[in-house]
């Protein structure tokens, strides 16, 4: 297995340096890059598949020439939970990205493009699999920075630029705080190897808050998210796909593992976690609604959906001093949603791909129709927005579910003695619940404006169904949606040792925990019937529907219009008309900007309005703070004038000032 | 997996269900009939209305797709979903599982879903119209739904909804939250206004369509699509009158078969009720709406006080 | 006595040389004074002087006050059009200042603890005022010529420090010195001559231009 594991390294590896040789045809490095890269993935996922299955982890021990720490590797259950989405979502994100950057035909960029892919790929399972706190900063960085050369694949354009400065900005200042958080936890013992990390008395509090902020900015928590909604949409889309997907479940793996090297976890932790878990959500959904820009839109979900992981975490860690099934619950619908919310955010940012690509512009409001000239991606979108919405059949109900479980078992078991697990539970149905309805606004919004209706624009003239390469990963992608939705108890018992493992007293609750296991499973086997009942009865309906209107006349006609003599495509709903209610409503947190008027004379000329919706934080907090930093430092610029005498005056003012302290 | 068939009375209540559902319609519409010095209609019109509806042909726009085809489909499907597990008269329904309740909000969600979508599919702003000022304002209603549903659940230790109202019973009023029972009451009956498209969130009698939600949603359904959608609404009527009625008569009597005609009973006069609540208020602005929208969900969680009590 | 005449004088010459405006009254001020440098070498020493401390201090003061000042007037004919200083800080300002670094000297060499010497302290005096009026110079004039001179001073303000503290063969120290001395001022007029080139003249201050 260690030799699997190794292997895997050294196939990605070589993958992505064979993309770089200079080929005859753009498609080779493709090849190389995007199959080969799939290769190495499934090579990857057999220990992965290993350890899940039930086998022990793997682990690897080498000492290295640097003075610092060790070569310590360790596949255990989390990691290798972890490891699922990354390793099945990279490989598939390569082989959609051989049909994507045919779209760029000969550019020179294409063969480093894959080796940074491959390189993001092969850092983020060694992110997961590090057991040393040296090697963990290494990968973290090896991911961080192929991720930064990846999404500047578009240089020449200003915007790209930027996103990819506040990225960097923005994932080095949250490293600097897991340097102190390493530093910190190897204080005790000197070694930086995470088996031998301890918790010093009173420093479990520092340590934690250190992981959420250092976590919280990879994994984009509302408040530290501002480099996702510019990053994301500024590189390619099978990137922006891996990047949302699964790099910033990193954050939370890494979260999750301070946990377990914590003995103790304290109950405001929970709180914490559900009160980001709420900023993040609803702040998340409220301006993804708002958006113009597909991708945008689609990177504010992400943070959404990590919300969303973040409740489940919180409940978990709030039920888990209460010795309850909460515990259980809340932590495995966490789990779960990260696995599914990989998928079907790959998905969707594949779908927004194959999108931009056929009609050329990032824009819904420009777009429409596109159901016609696009039958599968539409097909495969629709699903992945079910999927993201939480609805049944599909796999974003199950992992919503079990958080609701255990929200719902927090009240019910514990209302009588009015403990904080009621009031937890409280928040999170309100919020899941709330999150949830405004997700379905959201992408009713997107597939409506991009999909349904007709063009608004005559962009789309040249539309075309996306090729085969990009269509085939998106298939097995909403397959899967479909799959897990409906065998949500196979995942169940898969999910169950990983959850157990997390907390290091873990198997002293081993009886909550089967009883929460038994219910919880009984429960998605019964929602699974029920949803393959539903989708029969579908089906019988659809039959009978047919059987009668077999012989009934069948015509086609314009939509009717209410009787106007001239209708056009640009009367209909807009993506923002579509959420005019929800901007007014939350208008003071969202603070839309719009620009134009409408002409109320007589014989009204051309006239055109924008709206356009900066970022809070960034607008808020992140501009101000930085520009007023940089205001004060300038006064400190006078120092260094470039005058030769001042300069020598500095060094006889240091000597004298030596001379003095001396004699002091 | 807990399908335990109490074959006959689950099964006498989903058939009462599917017979008697339109009935509901027309008490309505008599109701207001009466208020406004008519006779009404028939008793049976609804029944007339979906026959004649279900022998048409269709007609359908350009624009739609196989979507704007589905969408009645999902609809009666989730909707009838719904109605084998929503329990009738405290008797267990036909499905019933420990967090079923999850499953039956849900499920309306996939149809409301579908629905929007095949309104967006017709490509014009009416529908459009409809489809953002539904999309929203159930966005708001849910979580009043899904907090009443757990102020309920916190009540009777359980979270199927067969075993969540089949233990309400008069003993519970003797509880110190019961109470709580009253603003739940209250917050279901503006959700049931609200996802029925009664007044005063949407008139269904209307076809101005800057004033519609509903209505408007299934402006381009024709033929036996709009049959399908029309008895939707009904059964929709039917489930979520339960959920209300449950609630409201918590009389219990020995005998099952009682329990059942008393509940279709409780339907019927809520029916009523509604029909009087749309006889004497007018439907509330726009802007309002989301403000009562916000009133039912402090009803319905309001019972947490009653929680915060009994912590230290 | 003759020594403290000596001293006198040297301070008399760095009082002129802070206060003057002329460049050529600068390199005459700064001859005069290596050459009053060297005869405090040789009153100060008791003891017979062996050849080599002979060859030493004449070279010294040959170079010192005939060589290098020659160079310097040189440089001045073929680079500088304004014989004028062009100070930073005002002439009435800078006697000001010097006069605070008599004053500093004069307590330095009352307050610092100082290794057993066998001179009177107040060549430590001197040595310490020229070192600081060297200093002030090179801070306070433009002109890159006045640098080279400012360092020149710097130079004899050192050299005077040496021969008053050293204990035993203080000539090598001052070979050291004089090698020093020798090789900056050439590398100095080297660059004269390349930022003449460049900048057509000699000002440092549109050195910022550089700054990046």
């Amino acid at each position: 297995m260690h030799a699997v594991l190794v292997s895997y390294f050294i196939l990605s590896l070589l993958a992505g340096l064979l993309a770089l040789f200079p080929w005859p045809a753009a498609r080779i490095r493709g090849y190389f890059g995007g199959m080969g890269g799939a290769l190495a993935a499934l090579v990857g996922l057999i220990p992965v598949i290993a350890v899940l299955g039930g086998g022990s982890p793997i682990d690897m021990q080498m000492s290295w020439g640097l003075p610092l720490g060790s070569l310590h590797v360790r596949l255990d259950l989390l990691s290798a939970w972890f490891a699922l989405p990354v390793l099945f979502v990279s490989a598939l994100g390569g082989i959609y990205g051989m049909g994507y950057m045919q779209h760029y035909g000969e550019r020179s960029g294409v063969g480093v493009n894959w080796f940074f892919y491959q390189l993001l790929a092969s850092g983020m399972f060694l992110v997961l699999i590090s057991f040393d706190g040296v090697l963990f900063l290494i990968a973290w960085e090896i991911m961080s920075f192929a991720a930064w050369f990846l999404v500047m694949f578009d240089h020449e354009q200003g915007t790209v630029q930027k996103a990819g400065w506040i990225y960097l900005a923005a994932t080095h200042l949250g490293t600097a705080f897991l340097f102190a958080l390493f530093i910190l936890f190897a204080d005790k013992t000197g070694s930086l190897d995470f088996s031998t990390f301890a918790v010093a008395t009173g420093s479990a509090n520092i340590l934690f808050l250190l992981a959420v902020v250092g976590f919280g900015a990879k994994a984009g928590f509302f408040g530290l998210h501002v480099w996702l909604p510019e990053a994301h949409p500024a590189a390619p889309s099978h990137v922006s796909g891996v990047m949302s997907g699964v790099m910033i479940k990193t954050g939370i793996y890494g979260l999750i593992r301070v946990l377990t090297l914590c003995p103790v976890w304290e109950d405001w932790w929970g709180w914490l976690l559900i009160v980001i878990g709420i900023c993040s959500g609803l702040g998340g959904i409220i301006f993804a609604l708002v958006q113009h820009d597909i991708k945008r839109l689609l990177a504010y979900s992400s943070v959404e959906n990590i919300g969303i992981i973040c409740l489940g975490l919180g409940m978990g860690i709030l039920g888990m001093k209460y010795q309850s099934p909460i515990a259980f619950l809340g932590m495995a619908g966490a789990m779960l949603h990260v696995l599914n919310h990989a998928i079907f955010k790959t998905t969707l940012f594949m779908g927004a791909g194959a999108i931009v690509n056929a009609t050329g512009t990032r824009q819904i409001d420009l777009m429409g129709g596109l159901q016609k000239k696009m039958p599968g991606t539409a097909l495969v979108f629709l699903i992945a927005a079910a999927a993201i919405c939480g609805l049944p059949p599909f796999n974003g109900f199950v992992s919503e579910l079990l958080i609701y479980l255990a929200s719902y078992h927090g009240i019910i078991d514990h209302a009588s003695s009015g403990a904080y697990p009621a009031f937890g539970g409280f928040a999170v149905i309100i919020s899941l619940a709330l999150i949830g309805g405004l997700a379905a606004l959201c992408f009713t919004k997107v597939y409506g404006v991009i999909f349904l209706g007709t063009a608004r624009d005559n962009r789309d003239v040249h539309a075309h169904e996306a090729p085969r390469t990009m269509l085939f990963p998106m298939l097995i992608l909403a397959l899967l949606c479909l799959a897990i939705g409906l065998n949500g108890y196979l995942l169940l018992h898969i999910v169950g040792p990983v959850v157990t493992g997390i907390h290091p007293q873990g198997s002293s609750m081993t009886g909550a925990n089967m009883t929460a296991l038994t219910q919880a499973w009984q429960t998605i086997g019964s929602i699974s019937l029920v949803c393959c009942g539903v989708i029969a009865l579908a089906a019988l309906i659809v039959l009978i529907k047919f059987l009668a209107v077999r012989n009934r006349t069948i015509c086609q006609e314009p939509t009717w219009g209410c009787a106007y003599s001239r209708p056009t495509a640009k009367l209909q709903y807009t993506g923002t008309s579509f959420v005019e209610p929800l901007a007014s409503a939350f208008a003071s947190l969202v603070r839309t900007r719009s620009k134009g008027d409408v002409d109320s004379s007589y014989f009204p000329q051309p006239e055109s309005m924008s709206t356009n919706t900066p970022d809070l934080f960034m607008n808020g907090v992140y501009l101000p703070l930085f520009s007023g930093c940089s205001a004060l430092f300038a006064h400190l610029r006078r120092i260094q004038n470039g005058r030769i005498h001042v300069y020598i005056l500095y060094i006889i003012l240091a000597l004298c000032g030596i001379i003095v302290w001396s004699f002091a | 997996m807990e399908f335990r068939m109490n074959a006959p009375l689950a099964l006498t209540g989903l058939a009462a269900a599917l017979i008697l559902s339109p009935l509901l319609r027309s008490i309505i519409n008599r109701t207001k009939a009466r208020f406004a010095g008519r006779q009404g209609q028939v008793m049976l019109q609804p029944y007339f209305e979906l026959h004649k509806l279900f022998q048409k042909g269709s007609v359908y726009s350009h624009t739609s797709t196989w979507i704007f085809r589905a969408g009645p489909v999902v609809e009666i499907t989730t909707v009838l979903a719904a109605l084998c597990m929503i329990p009738l008269g405290g008797n267990p329904a036909l499905i019933h599982f420990n967090g079923d309740l999850l499953l039956f909000v849900y499920l309306l969600g996939m149809g409301r879903f579908c629905t929007i979508l095949a309104a967006m599919d017709t490509g014009s702003s009416f529908e459009g119209m409809g489809a953002s000022r539904e999309a929203f304002f159930s966005a708001l209603a849910e979580p009043s739904l899904l907090i009443g549903l757990g102020g309920i659940a916190a009540l009777t230790h359980s979270l199927s909804l067969s075993e969540m109202y089949g233990r309400l019973n008069i003993g519970i009023l003797e509880s110190p939250m019961a109470p709580a029972l009253v603003f739940i009451l209250f917050a279901f009956l503006i959700i049931f206004l609200t996802e029925n498209a009664r007044i005063p969130v949407d008139d269904p009698s209307t076809h101005l369509e800057l004033t519609m939600i509903h209505e408007v949603m299934i402006l381009d359904h024709s033929g036996f699509d709009l049959g399908l959608i029309e008895y939707a609404g009904s059964l929709k009527l039917w489930v979520l009158g339960l959920l209300l009625t449950g609630l409201i008569l918590p009389l219990h009597t020995h005998s099952a078969e009682l329990n059942l005609v008393l509940a279709i009973g409780a339907l019927f006069l809520l029916a009523v009720c509604v029909g009087v609540i749309e006889s004497t208020m007018a439907r509330f602005k726009l802007i309002r709406i989301p403000q009562l929208l916000v009133i039912a969900f402090v009803l319905a969680a309001l019972w947490i006080i009653w929680i915060a009590r009994y912590s230290a | 006595m003759i020594t403290h005449i000596i001293v006198a004088l040297l301070v008399l010459i760095n009082l002129q040389m802070l206060g003057s405006s002329r460049l050529g009254g600068l390199i005459r001020a700064v001859a005069l004074e290596a050459l009053l440098m060297g005869f405090l070498t040789l009153v100060i020493h008791t003891g017979q002087f062996t050849w080599y401390e002979w060859v030493v201090i004449g070279s010294t003061i040959t170079v010192k006050s005939v060589l290098l000042p020659l160079l310097l007037k040189r440089a001045l004919h073929e680079t500088v059009v304004r014989r004028d200083v062009e100070p930073l800080v005002g002439y009435s300002l800078s006697l000001f200042f010097g006069l605070l670094f008599v004053g500093i000297s004069a307590l330095a060499v009352v307050k610092m603890p100082m290794p057993p010497i066998h001179t009177s302290p107040l060549v430590i005096m001197a040595g310490m005022l020229t070192v600081c009026t060297g200093l002030f110079l090179i801070i306070t004039r433009t002109k890159a010529i006045t640098q080279t001179i400012g360092y020149l001073v710097l130079e004899n303000g050192i050299y005077a420090l040496g021969i008053a503290l050293a204990a035993e063969s203080p000539f090598i120290v001052e070979l050291g010195i004089l090698l020093d001395v020798f090789v900056g001022v050439f590398v100095m007029g080297i660059m004269i001559e390349n930022i003449n080139r460049e900048f057509d003249n000699i000002d440092t201050t549109q050195l910022t231009s550089l700054k990046d």
